[in-house]
């Protein structure tokens, strides 16, 4: 069972390698995105910092929906995907492991861009280490919750916008509690409580979303 | 009965923008519903018994250009 | 045993329900403009004074019952999604897409009617209060099943998907409420929460309850002609529709 996650990882990962230019496209936006808003509201630095965690996280956010319409789409169209339900192994598991994959290529460069633009917003060094970790433990359960999206506007007409307005009203617990633990940071409330509820539901999204992710995807292939 | 002049009841003590105003687009939309149902339903059967119609005909006519062959 | 099965399955094919819906609308018609009558008489004529928010209050009786029916269809709606995933019942898919689109009205009814209670009672006309918040975050879950099936031509796959986002967001609605709580109280929003009911008089509970009833009912009877037109639509070349149409001509 672990090899077929590993061998769907690595493919996917493989794959991933040679359309670099999506990967840094997302990642453009996310840094463009970032940088609008000190234009948009002033430099001052107090109102900034104040911004820094919404901003920072809604970018991430929209950053993740942009390589979401082709985690499943280029496995439909060649094939892939029909193999991969008719394959032994539990469909589920795959997708868990596609999820990996579009984590480790979409969800972990905003984790590493993130102190770098926390900067700009003039973030303290706990408020940079929070975000930072807020964003690792969150963007796993972004890659899971958008996967289910993903399946269900799989082949749909205007896939890409309505995948938003499926996706997004359910990344709002998660935009709460990560944007909320570096506020606390920032407020002295201290980010455990946060965090840990972050975890909770990046555990929960990670576990839970492989199965109706399966699901549409048997529908979407039928 | 609360109210000691019909007055008394639109103003609602100085609400009655906010009160009638909920009033009124809660009505016009609960009644608004029910009636564009109601013309969706009957365009609908139009246009199915218009299908019907000529899914009729057009079997008819097939039937008078060869008798005996096709009959259901 | 058996029979009842059978049974069950029967009022669950489309040319049993057809006609039966049509015989138990004009019923839910009647009861709705009984209950409509009873309520808001007791609210706006009979209910007294609120002693802190003078008539203004009166907006209590349309908000609470719209409410409580968005979220009340949507867990209906996520119940026939569930039904029709684990049983592939035709009537289920049709029941949840034909609740979605009065689900949505009565989610923004429930802002516009707090949005008209906000501004006498705090000033303004929105507060980020928990409930507000989560009550427009139901509406775009609702608008996303609507548009996730408008987006499908095929109708029995718009079903299953529509089945499956429904069964996702009812497992999130607690998550966001309680999250959207969370922040709500860590932020400090308003300091007067909607819904914080004034204590209520008796007349006031009946009236608010028999407007719920009223909702209820307009709910079922328009679901039910909805659910007529669907399948209406989608059922156009089978022999009951064909019969039907031949009745009509």
């Amino acid at each position: 069972m672990l090899i077929s996650i590993r061998a769907v990882i690595g493919r996917d990962l493989r794959l991933a390698m040679r359309r670099q230019a999506d990967i840094l496209a997302a990642m453009f936006f996310f840094i463009i995105v970032v940088s609008l808003f000190p234009l948009g509201v002033g430099p001052e630095p107090e109102q900034l910092r104040k911004l820094a965690p919404g901003v920072l996280w809604v970018a991430a956010l929209l950053a993740t929906m942009l390589s979401l319409p082709r985690l499943f789409a280029d496995d439909h169209r060649d094939g892939t995907l029909e193999q991969m339900a008719l394959a032994p192994q539990p469909l589920g598991l795959m997708v868990l492991g596609k999820l990996i994959a579009h984590w480790l290529v979409a969800g972990l460069p905003l984790v590493l861009l993130a102190p770098v633009l926390g900067i700009q917003f003039d973030l303290s060094g706990d408020g940079l280490a929070v975000l930072t970790l807020s964003l690792l433990i969150g963007t796993p359960a972004l890659s899971g919750i958008g996967a289910i999206g993903a399946a269900l506007t799989l082949g749909v007409r205007g896939g890409g916008v309505l995948l938003s307005v499926l996706v997004l009203p359910l990344y709002i617990p998660v935009l709460i509690f990560g944007a909320g633990a570096v506020d606390a940071t920032l407020t002295g409330l201290g980010p455990q409580a946060h965090l840990s509820l972050l975890g909770a539901m990046a555990l929960g999204g990670v576990f839970f979303a492989p199965w109706p992710t399966a699901a549409a995807l048997r529908v979407a292939l039928e | 009965m609360h109210w000691n002049s019909l007055a008394e009841f639109l103003a609602m003590g100085n609400h009655g923008f906010y009160v009638w105003g909920s009033v009124l687009v809660m009505a016009a939309s609960m009644l608004a519903e029910p009636m564009l149902l109601r013309r969706s339903r009957s365009r609908l059967l139009a246009r199915l018994l218009r299908q019907y119609r000529a899914e009729q005909t057009e079997a008819r006519r097939q039937r008078a250009a060869n008798p005996g062959r096709s009959r259901d | 045993m058996t029979n009842r099965v059978i049974n069950w399955f029967r009022y669950a094919s489309p040319q049993t329900f057809y006609p039966l819906a049509g015989k138990l609308i004009p019923c839910f018609w009647t009861l709705a403009g009984i209950f409509a009558v009873v309520g808001l008489g007791i609210g706006f004529l009979l209910a007294p004074t609120d002693a802190q928010q003078g008539e203004g209050y009166r907006i209590i009786f349309l908000h609470v019952p719209a409410s409580w029916m968005s979220m009340f269809i949507y867990l209906v709606m996520a119940f026939w999604a569930a039904i029709g995933l684990a049983f592939h019942t035709r009537l289920s898919g049709m029941m949840a897409s034909a609740l979605a689109p009065t689900g949505a009205l009565f989610a923004f009814l429930s802002l516009w009617t707090g949005a008209l209670w906000g501004k006498p009672m705090w000033g303004t006309w929105w507060v980020w209060d928990a409930r507000l918040t989560s009550e427009l975050i139901l509406l775009f879950l609702y608008i996303g099943f609507i548009a996730l099936q408008a987006a499908i031509d095929d109708p029995r796959r718009a079903d299953r998907a529509g089945a499956i986002l429904a069964l996702v967001g009812v497992v999130n609605v607690p998550i966001i409420y309680f999250s959207v709580k969370w922040w709500n109280t860590l932020h400090q929003g308003a300091s007067v929460s909607l819904g914080k009911a004034p204590s209520m008089a008796a007349q006031m509970l009946w009236g608010m309850l028999f407007c719920a009833l009223a909702c209820w009912m307009y709910s079922i009877a328009i679901a039910l002609m909805r659910v007529r037109n669907i399948m209406l639509e989608r059922e156009r070349h089978t022999e009951w529709v064909r019969a039907l149409l031949a009745q009509a001509e």
